[in-house]
């Protein structure tokens, strides 16, 4: 990076420095000093047209606009004089002519900027004495509702659609007073991450429709938390009013998530109230009953006490905190049982080393690479959030990626495919393909892994020849390591980190375990996404929806949803990370790790912990888990294989974006969300 | 008055053709490899000390703006980008230059480039030219024909390409960043300054829009002399200028003239006087609408230069002259103008997109004379909102008629709305 | 990123000539291919009896690799880009002041009474529309009416009046001064030109 100098600036007589670059309005920002503004966003280019943000720069005639001036040095800048006064109510009365009086009715009440600022700087009357601009409300989907009279033209929709998004559909058609914001010929907004448009609005013109009139924002109950329906571990708000969540925001988290959320964590929620499993059941005749707690218990008591260690496995699910697992896996311990597998599918990594199962150069890392390779992976359906962020660099820094996939993606941003067969690999590592010079001119070169190669025989020989490839064109070192795993699900990195040293089952060997006939007993817990059939097997379902789990269950313990219990989740980078809970599970459900505990006591064989902090307090002591340091890169990965590529074509899975849990599944929205997809 | 021999346009009423063979028998590409054997910067130093300054409507010294562009061509092409969406209401002169003299701005191009280091040129004509595109494009064909331009154009060793740019009708294209927003395919949107085109222009490179009439008088000046030109006219205000005299006169017409010709000589020696005589003069827009107007006093006495103009509250602009007499209802007339930018603003930013319909709104409504003395205030405190808080300069064009309006008429204009209010109880 | 599939439906694209487009396309860098939006539309407009059908745009797109919003925002931003039908001839009337201080009101008041039709309204024939459109810049030859794409100008209520009829009747007329003056020349109604000597 180019060596910054800093600027000299004075503001409102206030003597600041400021990185070389900085704009004013950043450094007004800097001096402590707030500039009013529309359209300025710091994730997105800078427009400059709400002209809200104008200050009095000396020797200037006319104001400016703070947000576009790059300071140099020996400004000097006043943000309270009679000019800036002028301008800032100016502009404030030239917004509100036209826009309605329909706060008592808006959503965006009470979290509105042109609110706010019109109390600062409105008028308090209105000497505009025509009609107000008609203009026709778009359509844009299932999740934006729009209220296009209230529209104060910032462009900030626009510019997130084409910069961040990739969806080039979104536009201002027409001119002065006509201009319009609209969808192309009006259709649904086609991205992932579609809601933050919603967040991004100023104004209350593009609101959330499954949101609309269901709250106001002084009544929410406001609860900082992590989601769970990827492996990445967006920051979360849950807002909840009287036991029920209402709605979920982003939390900016630059490391993560920044401001931005997928579509799926933001909307799925309506699914947290639908085919919940709120009481105990168990299938007498085929059909299940509602019981207490305990007779459940007895059931599975009456069960375990027969069966040997070889008929019994446990599977934990997709979105399980790391409390859970834990809990799990020390039950099975005192039960000498240990056939434990720590996700649903198959997924082949060798988990001697952590960073062979990491997302190694960290999100952030993906702001500084200078070259990628995908291989396997599709990451706008796995992961929306990481391939904005992919994205960001191709359109700032012009990133230049390749990928080796079973189909040419759209991505939202160019790449040059290279076809579904990974032996190229052999060839890149040879220097005999042009991606070799790609490799050798890059100093931050990434390799990500997807699981088109996780679920492929040849998943470690991939890797292996993945790692060769990197250690010959300098990808690890003290400062960088760009080998990554691409997981898709919460809680596969703390399954992999609890479960590896206690047990190294897997999913092949559950296979032939089932074709050998070897298993009666499942322990599924939170798992309704596995392919194996065990129909003829006695089921235990843990966990919080009526979802295929449940469906085979000859006994159901009510579980949590995340927005319902208090746990950690380890995300792809190795982050540890605490979701809170915003809400009580329903009825007579129970956080996950006290039903482990409770039945373990019912099973004579008591868990040595009473309450969570004592969890986690033995959770942490045990040896492999846990550390996370943003600045500092885990050591190179280490893989043994023959790597004779005994296959290497990749396979397509068709995957429904919106539809990968039991809580997304049971969502309406989703729902919707997909019909619009198709 | 301008001499004929000191008249650069000879043809600008087109009674010759406008092919390169009588061109080139009215001088224009004589000995133009010479000029082109000047050192850029000598080029660029000689339209300096002409005293030129754009004909577009600011004013700017030619000669400096080009001095802008940087004195190497690095990795980044340079581009010479001519504005000829000429839309200013009251102004007509680009489109003679175009019809009548295409080969001076197309010569004026090629030495222009050359002398800012570009290799390529643009002309941006307004899309409702179409027939002045036509003939444009034949001359430039011509022009290639003929390697005037093109490589090695007049066997300089300059390499030259030329292409005609047609818009589809939007005003503001005719500011510089919205025709090169337009020029590489977007809506005509104006950029946000800095950075400037000399820095980052068309396609991200160095880049200098000029007016047609700015472009089209160089090869002249080279040929005959910066001296000659800057001997011309005023101090600061050098030159000749093509003036539009539209509206109440006897012959409205286009043409040349010294700068700092008197209004009132210019009206009545080219354009057969004001209709009904001098004194039946009410006002004088005088360089282009967004130009302020001058009352019949002013105009009396006032010369037509940048800096007189200036000093009088108003400007040269493009040198549109709209003269209107004691029959104009001068409140329409300026609604007329107040519509005018209303229908042109980009609608990008706040105060012009909502402020110019606004002003017209208002403006109409003390039209009617259905108004008080307040809706006045408010109209000129809606001026001074818009003005100074925009992206480009639409915003100040805007208000500027307006202002100009109610400086020279308020008394009038309060008159007749409490004599309406009187008729009416 | 992905081809979108050209949805025409119905629509018959009109014939364009490849060699043209390509005309057009070489005067911009081949990395700034956008650059050829405005000149793409205008050809494809007038192939396509004056105005844009959606799929019109959509294939203008295709040809730039420009995604569809961005062709249609450009559509919608310039006045001469129709995203309506319009009448075989275009009278596009220029009501700004200076052409007004001259009387284009008058002209506008011919043309209805000779047409019937207000501004952005076409005959029942489909022959006129009339628009009225912001200044020309033609205008000490005011009041200017343009007429597809030729100026007719120093107009009068008789002379339009004329002149469309000369239209309807399919007569050929003469684009510029309708009365007689060489371009911008001053000119008297007497005849006399007017040059200074």
């Amino acid at each position: 990076m180019d060596e910054l100098r800093n600027i000299n600036i004075k503001i409102d007589g206030i003597e600041i420095s400021v990185p070389q670059g900085s704009t004013v309005l950043q450094a007004c920002e800097a001096a402590g000093v707030e500039i009013p503004r529309f359209c300025y966003h710091e994730k997105l280019s800078v427009a400059g047209n709400c002209r809200m943000c104008l200050v009095e720069m000396e020797r200037a005639p006319k104001p400016i606009a703070s947000c576009a001036m790059p300071a140099s040095e020996g400004m000097v800048i006043k943000t309270s004089s009679e000019m800036v006064d002028k301008a800032r109510k100016g502009v404030m009365e030239f917004l509100l002519i036209n826009h309605p009086l329909d706060c008592p009715i808006c959503d965006q009440g009470g979290e509105c900027d042109l609110q706010d600022q019109a109390l600062y700087f409105g008028k308090g009357e209105t000497r505009f004495e025509n009609s107000k601009r008609a203009v026709s409300d778009k359509n844009m989907g299932p999740l934006i509702k729009t209220t296009m009279t209230r529209c104060i033209h910032c462009t900030r929709c626009v510019r997130f659609a084409n910069e961040v998004a990739g969806v080039e559909d979104l536009g201002a058609t027409g001119r002065g007073e006509n201009v319009e914001i609209s969808t192309y010929l009006e259709k649904a907004v086609t991205s992932e991450l579609s809601g933050n448009l919603v967040d991004l609005c100023p104004v209350g013109a593009l609101t959330s429709k499954p949101y609309q009139f269901v709250a106001r924002p002084w009544e929410l109950t406001k609860t900082e938390s992590v989601d769970v329906m990827d492996a990445i571990g967006s920051n979360i708000r849950i807002d909840s009013r009287d036991g029920k969540v209402l709605r979920i925001l982003p939390k900016n988290n630059e490391s993560i998530n920044e401001e931005w959320i997928s579509d799926k964590s933001r909307y799925a929620i309506d699914g947290l109230s639908k085919q919940r499993l709120d009481t105990p059941f168990i299938k007498i005749k085929n059909k299940l009953q509602k019981v207490s707690w305990d007779e459940a218990f007895e059931v599975i008591n009456s069960k375990i006490s027969k069966i040997s260690s070889e008929n019994c496995v446990g599977v934990v699910g997709n979105q399980v905190e790391n409390e859970a697992i834990f809990a799990f896996k020390e039950l099975f311990k005192k039960l000498n049982l240990n056939k434990i597998l720590p996700f649903q599918k198959k997924l082949i990594f060798s988990n001697e080393n952590r960073s062979n199962y990491l997302f190694n150069s960290k999100i952030k890392g993906l702001d500084k690479c200078d070259y990628l390779l995908l291989i396997g992976a599709n990451p706008r359906v796995d992961s929306a959030i990481l391939n904005a962020r992919i994205r960001k660099n191709y359109i700032h820094r012009d990133l230049k990626i390749s990928s080796i996939s079973s189909q040419h993606f759209d991505l939202k941003f160019n790449y040059d495919y290279l076809g579904s067969d990974v032996k190229i690999l052999n060839l890149i590592l040879e220097g005999k393909n042009k991606i070799s010079n790609d490799f050798k001119k890059a100093n931050f070169p990434m390799i990500i892994i997807g699981d088109e190669v996780l679920q492929n025989d040849c998943s470690l020989d991939v890797q292996k020849v993945s790692i060769s490839i990197l250690k010959k064109f300098g990808g690890f070192n003290k400062k960088w390591n760009g080998f990554n795993i691409l997981h898709n699900y919460a809680s596969t990195v703390g399954a992999i980190d609890i479960l590896s040293e206690y047990s190294d089952y897997n999913h092949s060997a559950l296979k032939n375990d089932i074709n050998n006939n070897l298993i009666k007993f499942v322990y599924l817990l939170n798992a309704d996404d596995f392919d194996f059939d065990i129909s003829s097997c006695f089921v235990i379902y843990q966990g919080h929806h009526g979802d295929k789990g449940a469906q085979l269950a000859d006994v159901i313990l009510p579980g949590a949803a995340y927005t319902e219990k208090d746990g950690s989740y380890t995300n792809l980078e190795g982050r540890l990370q605490y979701a809170q809970r915003a809400t009580f599970p329903p009825g007579d459900a129970k956080e996950d790790w006290t039903i482990l505990r409770a039945l373990s006591e019912k099973l004579g064989k008591k868990l040595d912990f009473d309450n969570l902090l004592q969890l986690r307090e033995k959770m942490f002591n045990s040896k492999k888990m846990l550390k996370f340091d943003e600045n500092i890169y885990s050591s190179e990965p280490k893989i043994i294989t023959k790597s004779d590529f005994k296959s290497s074509k990749l396979n397509y899975e068709n995957k429904n974006f919106f539809m990968t849990c039991p809580i997304s599944r049971c969502s309406s929205t989703m729902a919707e969300c997909s019909q619009v997809k198709d | 008055m301008l001499q004929n021999k000191d008249k650069i346009f000879n043809n600008i009423f087109g009674f010759q053709s406008n092919k390169l063979s009588y061109a080139l028998k009215r001088g224009d590409w004589d000995k133009t490899k010479k000029i082109l054997s000047l050192d850029h910067d000598v080029i660029i130093e000689k339209i300096k000390n002409s005293g030129l300054r754009g004909r577009g409507g600011a004013g700017f010294s030619t000669g400096l703006k080009w001095s802008f562009m940087p004195k190497t061509l690095g990795e980044r092409p340079h581009y010479l980008v001519v504005n000829a969406d000429e839309s200013e209401p009251g102004t007509c002169k680009d489109r003679d230059i175009i019809r009548h003299e295409p080969h001076k701005l197309i010569e004026g191009c090629l030495i222009a480039s050359y002398a800012m280091r570009a290799h390529k040129c643009y002309i941006y004509i307004r899309g409702e030219f179409a027939n002045e595109a036509k003939i444009l494009q034949s001359a430039i064909d011509e022009a290639y024909e003929n390697k005037l331009i093109g490589k090695n154009a007049c066997k300089s060793g300059w390499d030259f390409d030329l292409y005609l740019h047609r818009g589809a009708g939007a005003y503001i294209c005719g500011e510089e960043t919205a025709l090169l927003e337009s020029l590489e395919g977007k809506k005509g949107q104006p950029r946000l300054k800095p950075p400037f085109p000399a820095g980052v222009g068309l396609y991200g490179c160095p880049t200098t829009v000029n007016n047609v009439e700015s472009i089209a008088v160089v090869p002249t000046i080279l040929r005959r002399g910066e001296n000659w030109f800057s001997k011309l006219g005023k101090e600061n205000n050098t030159g000749t200028k093509l003036f539009c005299i539209s509206g109440h006169v006897n012959k409205p017409c286009n043409v040349e003239e010294e700068m700092g010709i008197p209004l009132r000589e210019l009206i009545e020696k080219h354009a057969g006087g004001v209709i009904g005589g001098w004194n039946n003069l009410l006002a004088i827009i005088p360089g282009g609408s967004s130009t302020p107007m001058l009352p019949k006093q002013i105009c009396d006495t006032i010369t037509m230069d940048f800096d007189s103009l200036k000093n009088a509250g108003t400007g040269l602009g493009t040198a549109g002259v709209i003269v209107m007499d004691k029959t104009t209802d001068i409140v329409e007339a300026i609604v007329r103008l107040a519509f005018f930018y209303k229908h042109e603003s980009c609608g990008q930013c706040t105060p012009c997109r909502e402020g110019t319909g606004w002003m017209w709104r208002l403006l109409k409504k003390i039209a009617s004379k259905d108004a008080s003395p307040r809706d006045i205030d408010n109209l000129l405190e809606l001026t001074k909102q818009v003005e100074g808080h925009t992206i480009c300069a639409l915003g100040d064009a805007a208000a500027w008629p307006i202002q100009g309006l109610f400086k020279n008429f308020r008394d009038e204009i309060e008159m007749g709305l409490k004599l309406k209010k009187i008729a009416a109880e | 990123m992905k081809k979108k599939q050209l949805k025409t439906d119905n629509y018959k694209l009109c014939n364009i000539d490849q060699v043209k487009v390509d005309e057009i396309l070489d005067k911009y860098p081949s990395n700034r291919k956008a650059s050829a939006v405005i000149p793409l539309l205008h050809y494809v407009q007038k192939k396509s009896n004056g105005w844009l059908p959606v799929p019109e745009i959509e294939r203008v797109a295709e040809m730039l690799d420009m995604p569809y919003m961005k062709v249609y925002e450009v559509a919608s931003f310039y006045t001469m880009f129709n995203l309506k039908p319009i009448g075989k001839k275009l009278l596009q009337l220029c009501h700004t002041t200076p052409c007004w201080l001259r009387g284009s009101d008058q002209i506008e008041k011919s043309i209805f009474d000779t047409l019937k039709i207000k501004d952005g309204e076409t005959t029942p024939d489909n022959m006129f529309t009339l628009m009225k459109v912001e200044c020309l810049g033609a205008c000490v030859n005011a009041p200017i009416l343009q007429i597809n794409d030729d100026y007719y100008e120093d107009l009068d209520y008789k002379s339009t009046k004329q002149l469309l009829n000369k239209i309807k009747t399919k007569k050929n007329i003469k684009p510029g001064s309708v009365i007689g003056r060489k371009s911008s020349e001053p000119y008297d109604k007497n005849g006399n030109i007017n040059v200074t000597k």
